[in-house]
């Protein structure tokens, strides 16, 4: 299976939207290459700004562009530019509601041997709770250039949650991505995957070593974490009537949490319905290659597989 | 007096009594910085800045960022009084369901305001985004950040002042309204941020120094500002006195953060009524 970082999906998407919109602008903070965006500071380099290390200022300078009709991207670490900068994305760009794309890289434990200070596993929380705010996190390199180029038009604050390392391609150019829309990877009968980001593939591998032992799984794409899509969410919870949400984030606060709030407050939820969540267990990573990482923090499809027949035991 | 200058005077005094007006009428609210800056944003609303109250987002305007955004009333009285809205609503500051929040914001939809300010530290960067902004568009635009003494604590504000020298940023003024105190008392006693000019001199501003209640001097700043070609972004650096033309607010920390009671309501305006501030 091919594989490819999202960070290169953004990358190059945000090239060609260059090309055809020159309202968009591009900003970093001292990690141009990391980012993929040296593509686009390449091509553009008059609508290319590099801040430095300094991502309180690199927010609100990209407010400030928004606010003359700009459309900025930020490029930036997910740790620093969603947790050092996180009270200027809620008091400027969310309050505001300002036309700022935060594209936080290096999301997660797959970040690898920089260890535990770069791995981002709060970002999701951190960003969806701020009002106005879109959180996309795209499960693989095709889906990141998609999210792109929506956010691009998408009018309004985003965060799009991107990866260091090569994760395998599972969509195609033709698969259908729509913001807040869930997408089904996989149909099945006895219980439902909800998953984002690298977790996406992890929950299809889980599927097919499940499905050696009879076991039909459904797994469910949430790219959009937020606004999520409740209806899909509700839906395919009664259908299965198990549920095991996937997230290379803490469980707590995160993507997993989203669901339970849909699945906790929907009326139309109308049996009980187990939920197991896999996830960082309220711990931080260390140095390690990525997908050991994973392994070793229990984010894998082993894992997973453990957690859907868990959840099928408490299943009614 | 200069006819010229008069006619700021007035003004000042009119944007002075609404600003007691209002933080009386709202119970709370911040006068000592909100007096300081009355000079500074007088000269810049009724002089200089480039913009149309009936057409507040007009293309080729200045843009203003109020940062150290809790003297909001200085703002909202330049606004009401140019003509953006109507001058019954300053009473209204601060209350329920009112336009003018208790530090500006743009989602109350009040014409005027650009962004949402009052977490401090943030406005120079977002002026000198706008800035850039401007730039990318050939735009003759100018944006101007007014910023505390206190605030410039904030790493965040070194982080613009850097940002803005290296792109050159020529098109973006930072007015300082250097009242030496913040809330816990004088900036000199809890974290010095002297010397100003020299620090910002350093960090490759073109620095101007004003006694920031005396028009001529302001006027000249501005004039300077607009008219020097040079590659760098200008700072007015502006002394000022916290409270000014309220002597029992003048240089109190306890008025950073206070409405008047009635009687003392009564005695400000008596005052700002009665003293030419500005000359």
């Amino acid at each position: 299976m091919e594989k490819k970082a999202t960070r290169f999906g953004y990358g190059e998407a945000i090239v060609e939207l260059g090309k055809k919109n020159k309202n968009i602008v591009v900003l970093s903070a001292d990690v141009t290459e990391s980012t993929a965006s040296h593509l686009f500071a390449k091509e553009f380099p008059e609508r290319f700004f590099n801040v430095g290390i300094s991502e309180q200022d690199l927010i609100c300078e990209a407010a400030g562009l928004s606010l003359t009709g700009k459309i900025p991207f930020i490029s930036a670490y997910s740790i620093f530019a969603t947790g050092r900068a996180w009270e200027q994305i809620r008091n400027t760009v969310g309050y505001s509601h300002l036309n700022v794309k935060i594209v936080g890289t290096h999301a997660g434990l797959l970040v690898g041997p920089d260890g535990a200070t770069h791995q981002a596993l709060e970002d999701i929380a951190l960003m969806r709770v701020i009002p106005n705010m879109k959180v996309v996190v795209p499960c693989d390199y095709i889906e990141a250039k998609k999210a792109t180029e929506l956010l691009a038009k998408d009018i309004g604050p985003a965060f799009l949650r991107l990866g260091r390392a090569n994760m395998p391609i599972i969509t195609n150019e033709s698969c259908d991505f729509e913001l807040g829309k869930a997408k089904i990877m996989k149909e099945g009968a006895d219980a439902t995957i909800f998953a984002c980001g690298v977790m996406v593939s992890e929950a299809l591998k889980a599927a097919e070593i499940l499905a050696h032992e009879h076991i039909s799984i459904e797994v469910v794409n949430i790219h959009t974490v937020k606004p999520i899509d409740r209806q899909a969410i509700v839906k395919f919870a009664m259908k299965t009537g198990a549920v095991v949400t996937a997230e290379e984030h803490q469980v707590s606060g995160g993507f997993g949490s989203a669901v339970l709030e849909v699945l906790t407050t929907s009326e139309d939820l109308t049996r009980f319905v187990p939920v197991e969540m896999v996830g960082m267990q309220d711990c931080f990573g260390e140095s390690g290659l990525p997908y050991g990482l994973l392994a070793q923090y229990g984010l894998t499809d082993v894992e997973v597989v453990k957690a859907v027949k868990k959840v099928l035991q408490r299943k009614r | 007096m200069e006819i010229n200058i008069k006619k700021f005077v007035e003004l000042g005094k009119t944007v002075r009594k609404d600003i007691i007006n209002m933080l009386f009428c709202a119970g709370s609210g911040h006068p000592g910085g909100s007096l300081s800056c009355v000079e500074l944003m007088v000269a810049l609303y009724f002089k200089y800045l480039k913009h149309h109250s009936e057409n507040p987002e007009w293309s080729e305007r200045d843009m203003v960022v109020f940062s150290k955004g809790h003297v909001c009333p200085t703002l909202y009285s330049c606004l009401a009084r140019s003509g953006y809205f109507p001058t019954d609503e300053l009473d209204t500051l601060r209350q329920s369901c009112s336009r003018l929040q208790g530090h500006p914001s743009s989602v109350s939809e009040l014409p005027g305001v650009e962004v949402a300010t009052g977490s401090l530290g943030q406005g120079l960067s977002i002026a000198s985004g706008m800035a850039i902004g401007f730039k990318l568009d050939k735009k003759d635009s100018k944006a101007y950040a007014l910023l505390g003494d206190g605030e410039l604590q904030s790493g965040q504000i070194w982080e613009a002042v850097m940002t803005a020298a290296q792109f050159k940023l020529n098109n973006l003024c930072a007015i300082v309204d250097n009242n030496k105190i913040q809330i816990d008392g004088f900036t000199e006693d809890i974290k010095s941020v002297e010397p100003l000019a020299s620090k910002f001199k350093s960090f490759g501003w073109h620095v101007l120094e004003v006694d920031g209640h005396k028009y001529s001097e302001i006027f000249a700043a501005y004039d300077e500002f607009l008219a020097a070609n040079l590659d760098k972004p200008t700072v007015i650096i502006a002394e000022t006195i916290k409270g000014k033309g309220v002597s029992f607010m003048e240089n109190k920390a306890g008025w950073h953060g206070k409405a008047p009671n009635s009687e003392e309501k009564e005695l400000a305006l008596q005052e700002i009524e009665e003293k030419d501030l500005g000359v």
